[in-house]
């Protein structure tokens, strides 16, 4: 009889987070991998902001499904088409990297889902290809490279060199920065995607006569790049976007790094409430400093939250989307809001990377370089 | 000018350790007749062995013996379990059973040691420069990779040439039914050629891994390469590795410098450099297209 009732007990608890008000997220992220931080770190932050809302966001208790992509597009299709049509996900987001993005996100608009982006936003997406249903509240992909020009400019540097691999992303990388460059290029090198030995283009940079170098190279690879180009001996200083100076990788190569310039739409040390509490808790929770891809999960969620509040923590897609565009929420980066392409309209800063009291090769924000800056491709986008 | 010699110089570096593989590789094709696919597989395991021990020991120096004994062992063990049951089989078995070790090695590496790529310090003696020729600053490693290669390949030289054992496995190489009815242990050879093969591709490793960092999947990355050289330099011979691997590295190397602006001069930058980084990297492969349409065996056939 005692076993009876606490099958009922038992079976009541797992019923009850049924009956109320439960939204799920599909969490589509890369966590496996050299690249496996990112997500790492997407995923951390994103719990922390659950966590913060009290087990909620904006009141509706969210049940995080999170499935690694491994940078396969396929892996990633077959993932979002099950959380669609096996789990009735209607809410997206998580994924790191464009490629993956350009395969599942127009699946998911089109099996009526909504994505909302924490970091990948490829340029098609941003123009023509936008959709009602797709925000994002990263950054469209060419800005982080158009802040790198920006800073360069700023910084007075007259001849660039330019090296990136020899794909989509990388012709993207260098056309952002060239946007906003106002020097000369001194020279342009594209890699082979994935390659381990830079030997070859790093004398081709200590031969030109750059005055700095700019570079994107992402994954493990841009580590490697970074430690080579140290012990190559060439001491042109760096200017390079979050992308390839966020805080792992800096740990990561440590001295040769010092004095870099980085820029980012967000930096650990802006001065706000928001950012204070998130930097701090995310460091108790996970022992380690939060990277700006962290920070970018967290405005996410607090995204998220802010269009389900409006809602009284339900989720309807009509409604979720007037709400969310209406930008009503406080974000560890300070101001933002969407433009008419639902790509963010906000500001970029300029850090460097220095050494800390404690001897740790921390990045520690400059100034701000870009005020209420949006992308290119919105003038295409109708919707 | 200095641009040229320094290139010249990443272009020798990555040719010694392309030999290195390469030796082992055309060893192993040579005498037993295997299509080994799962050699930079033995490489992998040098380099992790080496980046396991170093991080444990706190030395380089500690780390470098540890990582070839665990490539030599892991090569004997391939080959006692393996390898042996394969060489009355025709080359596609040979070939789906190696590529089955690749993924072996490759999960166990994952399994163990995870995804992140494992990052080591060259040893202070090594960092740093050295001035070539006056105004030429080339990295203490990277001369170093060069100077132990060479060694290398001057060891192996003599033991192939001067030595009993290099006596019977030049033998094994070009008359292998011969050496087999003069009763020597053709088993016990087959094992010492495979081991000294996974021995040199450890060292090639070891080398490697402070300077790329360690990664599962890493063998896969120059194993293409290092059937490039072979073919090149001709299956089975050890010379043939030698002067492949050094052609196929300047190459390589040249093409992926200066083609970018051999093109420039008659074409719009971005597309030279978009063209160029394309040709640079095929460069190689039609290196090879043009060796066998030349000489089919290679520049320096074993046999005969």
């Amino acid at each position: 009889m005692k076993k009876v009732a606490h099958a009922f007990a038992l079976s009541a608890l797992l019923a009850a987070p049924a009956l109320a008000q439960e939204v799920k997220i599909g969490f589509v992220t890369t966590l496996s991998g050299p690249a496996g931080y990112f997500g790492q770190d997407a995923r951390d932050a994103f719990n922390l902001a659950i966590e913060h809302g009290g087990g909620t966001l904006g009141g509706a208790k969210i049940n995080l499904l999170v499935e690694d992509d491994a940078v396969k597009p396929g892996q990633g299709k077959q993932i979002a088409d099950r959380f669609l049509k096996g789990e009735g996900v209607k809410l997206f987001t998580g994924i790191i990297f464009s490629n993956v993005a350009a395969a599942i996100v127009p699946d998911i608009l089109e099996g009526g889902g909504t994505y909302v982006s924490l970091n990948a936003a490829p340029s098609e997406l941003a123009g023509k290809e936008c959709h009602r249903n797709y925000f994002v509240m990263s950054w469209q992909n060419d800005s982080l490279h158009e802040s790198a020009g920006a800073n360069a400019t700023r910084l007075g540097y007259k001849r660039a060199f330019l090296i990136a691999p020899n794909y989509q992303a990388g012709k993207d990388a260098i056309a952002g920065f060239k946007r906003f460059f106002k020097g000369e290029i001194a020279g342009e090198v594209y890699t082979v995607l994935n390659a381990t030995d830079y030997a070859a283009e790093i004398a081709r940079i200590r031969a030109s006569n750059a005055d700095m170098v700019f570079h994107f190279i992402p994954g493990g690879a841009g580590i490697a790049f970074a430690r080579q180009y140290a012990a190559s001996g060439i001491k042109l200083p760096q200017v390079v976007s979050g992308a390839s100076g966020d805080a792992v990788i800096v740990k990561a190569v440590g001295e040769p790094f010092l004095g870099t310039a980085v820029s980012a739409q967000w930096s650990s040390d802006l001065d706000n409430p928001v950012n204070k509490k998130f930097v701090e808790d995310f460091q108790k929770k996970y022992g380690r400093m939060p990277t700006q891809w962290a920070a970018q999960a967290y405005d996410t969620a607090l995204g998220i939250a802010s269009a389900l509040k409006a809602n009284g923590g339900k989720f309807d897609q009509a409604a979720f989307r007037t709400a969310l565009n209406k930008a009503d929420f406080q974000l560890t980066r300070g101001p933002f809001k969407f433009a008419a392409n639902q790509h963010p309209i906000q500001d970029w800063y300029a850090m460097n990377v220095v050494k800390d009291a404690g001897g740790n090769f921390v990045l520690k924000l400059d100034q701000k370089i870009l005020t209420n800056h949006t992308d290119v491709y919105g003038k295409d986008c109708k919707m | 000018m200095s641009l040229v010699i320094e290139q010249i110089l990443n272009g020798i570096q990555l040719g010694v350790a392309l030999f290195l593989l390469a030796a082992g590789l055309t060893l192993i094709f040579g005498i037993m007749g295997v299509i080994n696919l799962a050699h930079g597989s033995l490489y992998m395991t040098g380099a992790f062995a080496m980046a396991w021990a170093t991080s444990k020991t706190g030395s380089f120096w500690l780390g470098v013996p540890y990582g070839l004994a665990a490539a030599a062992i892991a090569g004997i063990l391939v080959e006692l379990l393996v390898v042996r049951r394969l060489y009355a089989r025709d080359h596609l078995e040979q070939v789906l059973a190696t590529y089955g070790l690749i993924l072996f090695f490759n999960q166990m590496a994952t399994i163990i040691f995870g995804r992140q790529p494992l990052l080591l310090a060259p040893p202070d003696a090594l960092s740093g420069f050295v001035t070539i020729l006056p105004g030429i600053q080339y990295p203490v490693y990277r001369f170093a990779i060069i100077v132990a290669g060479l060694v290398v390949a001057l060891g192996l030289y003599l033991l192939i040439a001067r030595t009993r054992i290099g006596m019977l496995v030049r033998a094994g190489a070009t008359h292998r039914e011969m050496v087999r009815a003069l009763g020597v242990d053709i088993r016990l050879l087959y094992t010492f050629v495979f081991g000294l093969g996974a021995l040199l591709a450890g060292f090639a490793g070891v080398m490697a891994g402070p300077l790329y960092g360690v990664t599962a999947g890493m063998g896969e990355q120059i194993l293409i390469l290092t059937f490039v050289v072979v073919v090149i330099g001709g299956v089975g011979s050890i010379r043939g590795a030698f002067y492949g691997a050094l052609l196929v590295g300047i190459v390589d190397t040249m093409l992926r410098a200066f083609m970018p602006g051999l093109l420039r001069t008659f074409m719009a930058g971005q597309e030279a450099d978009a063209l160029g980084g394309g040709i640079g990297s095929m460069g190689v492969y039609f290196l090879m297209a043009l060796v066998l349409a030349l000489k089919p065996k290679g520049l320096f056939p074993a046999h005969g």
